[in-house]
């Protein structure tokens, strides 16, 4: 830019901004900070009421373990009350979730996109509503059903129960994405000579990884963070991480047994701060492309 | 889709329009060494093959809509008869738990929403501001409070303001109350909720408002700058009408989410003090008993809210389509 109005701002300005800043940011990862911190203390450091100090140094834990830090919660949660069922659990329900949810997906929104008007319209009410309507109404729903059929309690079902509940703002997200590539590239594809599958998987496919992938992000987070789906459907040994965390909580409230708790959150955090890490680029833009369209 | 979407609303419509089967009554006969007593059982047996047979229950239209922990129209109707003054009459209906749960959704969605765009709003406002590389390394920590699991990010701020844990002791050090705990009394509760769902949620709007100001037009911002805007001025007259649309945006998505509020209410323990309408059907889902037609009730009626909540926008945007068409 050549013509630049030059920008003075006062100190005080300047400071103000800096100090909010610095104050949003103590609020927005302190908290994770601190839990990870004394994730690894006992309990009677992580809440102690006499000192808060002692959650940093770590006093009693050095007494109880000879050493500041302590692997005794992961042990406790990991092993003792098999936590890595549940990661393990969760981890196959998200990959297939987010497996099912895309591949229907994308055939369908391309299918949508490159149709008539009138179906774009009725897709955005139904993802509107499936935004607003909390999850747990349906599960009602599903309850007697799966009961009766032998359904209820398995992996397999909750998959299903989540890609139906996530499948209008898939496709939503999707088409919008479908719409930007212009109708002419396959028409091209067309008289070169593909099938009208051909063009799909070898001129749009590629040209759509990018809202693949950051849609991919998102029904990976409805899977990994959903509560009443999962904690309502699945049975006591199926469970995922979050319904785990919370039976931690109804269970283990006896000394010591929270920070078993506490290290069962942590874990659970962990993969999302990768997560947020590396796709920070694709979240940002999946969130803002709901807004610019409008 | 169809099969998944459709279907359970059904069922769930038709569950709530029926309620358990009464216990089978039999009449057995005692016969002691002092003579006979006749006495009513319940026969497990015959009740059991009742519910097997017909394992809706039986069929009572609406009654369960107007009962005591749904709607209580009759509740309703003696609270207004005998009360005299407004606020009797609203203690009255706090009692019922339906009318708890709706006043505190209501509540938490208008409180919250409105705060996190405020609070959004100045973070990004604060970040545009800052030098470029620091920028990716503060979106990074903001994302972080909306992207965490909702239980478990309530979990961390529940075990933080915990009377032993840091907030909560800090706070009583503040007051100089040794025995101030945020999870006692209802309204600290409410508090402690809210605060919860603006540091959940602010992000988002701080996301959505931060992608709008890059799109600002530089030349207007000149402009104004030349006719002499200070930098207040060109806040209130360029920038925010600017993202105006986007405000709008955030508010509808927020409005959606906020009335869904559950989760923190559970990591919260919260249950005594507050409850949200998806956290009764949770419960009622979730005891023993497994209440199915009273939690397919509420559900209904949460639709509902749902469709009322949401029926200008359905209209403004069919209104939009139409013109675009």
């Amino acid at each position: 830019m050549t013509s630049t109005v030059v920008e003075n701002k006062s100190f005080s300005l300047k400071l103000f901004t800096s100090v909010f800043i610095v104050f949003w940011l103590l609020i927005a990862a302190f908290p994770f900070f601190w839990t990870f911190w004394g994730s690894f203390k006992v309990e009677l450091d992580f809440f102690s009421k006499e000192n808060w100090m002692n959650a940093i140094t770590g006093i009693r834990t050095f007494r109880e373990h000879g050493e500041h830090f302590t692997g005794a919660g992961y042990e406790g949660a990991w092993i003792q009350e098999d936590f890595w069922k549940a990661v393990i659990n969760t981890a196959l329900v998200c990959l297939f979730v987010v497996c099912t949810s895309l591949t229907i997906g994308t055939l369908g929104a391309y299918a949508l996109s490159r149709s008539g008007f009138r179906y774009a319209f009725w897709l955005l009410i139904l993802a509107l509503v499936f935004r607003a309507m909390p999850p747990i109404t349906l599960v009602a729903g599903y309850l007697l059903p799966f009961f009766e059929w032998g359904l209820w309690g398995k992996l397999s079902t909750t998959v299903v129960v989540l890609v139906a509940i996530n499948q209008p703002f898939t496709l939503w997200m999707l088409h919008s994405f479908f719409q930007k590539i212009p109708k002419e590239l396959d028409e091209s594809a067309m008289v070169d000579g593909c099938t009208n599958f051909q063009a799909f998987r070898y001129v749009i496919l590629p040209v759509m990884w990018p809202g693949v992938i950051t849609t991919g992000l998102f029904s990976f987070l409805l899977a990994y963070n959903d509560f009443a789906v999962t904690a309502m459907l699945l049975s006591k040994e199926n469970q995922t991480m979050v319904p785990k965390i919370a039976s931690f909580l109804g269970t283990t409230q006896t000394e010591g047994n929270v920070m078993f708790a506490v290290a069962a959150v942590v874990s659970a955090i962990v993969p999302l701060f990768f997560l947020v890490m590396f796709f920070q680029r694709q979240i940002v833009s999946g969130l803002t492309a709901g807004a610019v369209k409008g | 889709m169809l099969l998944f979407i459709f279907l359970p609303i059904i069922s769930v419509v038709t569950q709530s329009l029926h309620i358990d089967h009464e216990q089978v009554f039999v009449e057995v006969e005692n016969c002691d060494f002092f003579g006979c007593k006749k006495a009513m059982a319940v026969d497990t047996e015959a009740t059991e093959q009742l519910r097997a047979e017909q394992p809706l229950g039986r069929f009572v239209g609406l009654d369960n809509y107007f009962n005591r922990s749904h709607l209580a129209s009759s509740e309703i109707a003696t609270a207004w008869k005998n009360s005299d003054s407004f606020g009797e009459f609203y203690d009255q209906v706090y009692n019922l738990p339906l009318y708890r749960a709706i006043i505190f959704t209501l509540v938490y969605t208008f409180t919250v929403t409105p705060l996190l765009i405020i609070l959004g709003f100045l973070i990004a406002i604060g970040v545009n501001s800052l030098h470029r590389h620091l920028k990716g390394f503060v979106i990074f920590f903001s994302l972080l409070p909306m992207i965490v699991t909702p239980l478990v990010g309530s979990l961390i701020l529940f075990w933080m303001i915990d009377s032993r844990g840091i907030i909560g002791s800090s706070l009583q050090h503040l007051f100089n109350d040794p025995n101030l705990s945020l999870k006692a009394s209802t309204s600290l509760t409410w508090i402690t909720l809210m605060v919860y769902g603006v540091w959940h949620s602010a992000p988002f709007a701080f996301v959505i408002f931060y992608a709008g100001l890059q799109t600002l037009p530089q030349d207007t911002l000149e402009s104004a700058m030349i006719d002499g805007a200070s930098r207040w001025e060109r806040i209130r007259y360029v920038v925010i009408p600017h993202l105006m649309p986007l405000v709008t945006f955030v508010a509808l998505i927020q409005l959606m989410d906020n009335f869904r509020v559950f989760e923190p209410i559970v990591g919260f323990n919260a249950s005594a003090h507050a409850t949200s309408l998806s956290s009764i059907i949770f419960s009622d889902l979730g005891g023993e008993s497994r209440l199915l037609s009273s939690a397919s009730t509420t559900s209904v009626l949460t639709i509902l809210g749902v469709i009322v909540l949401l029926s200008p926008v359905l209209y403004r945007t069919w209104r939009d389509w139409e013109r675009k068409v």
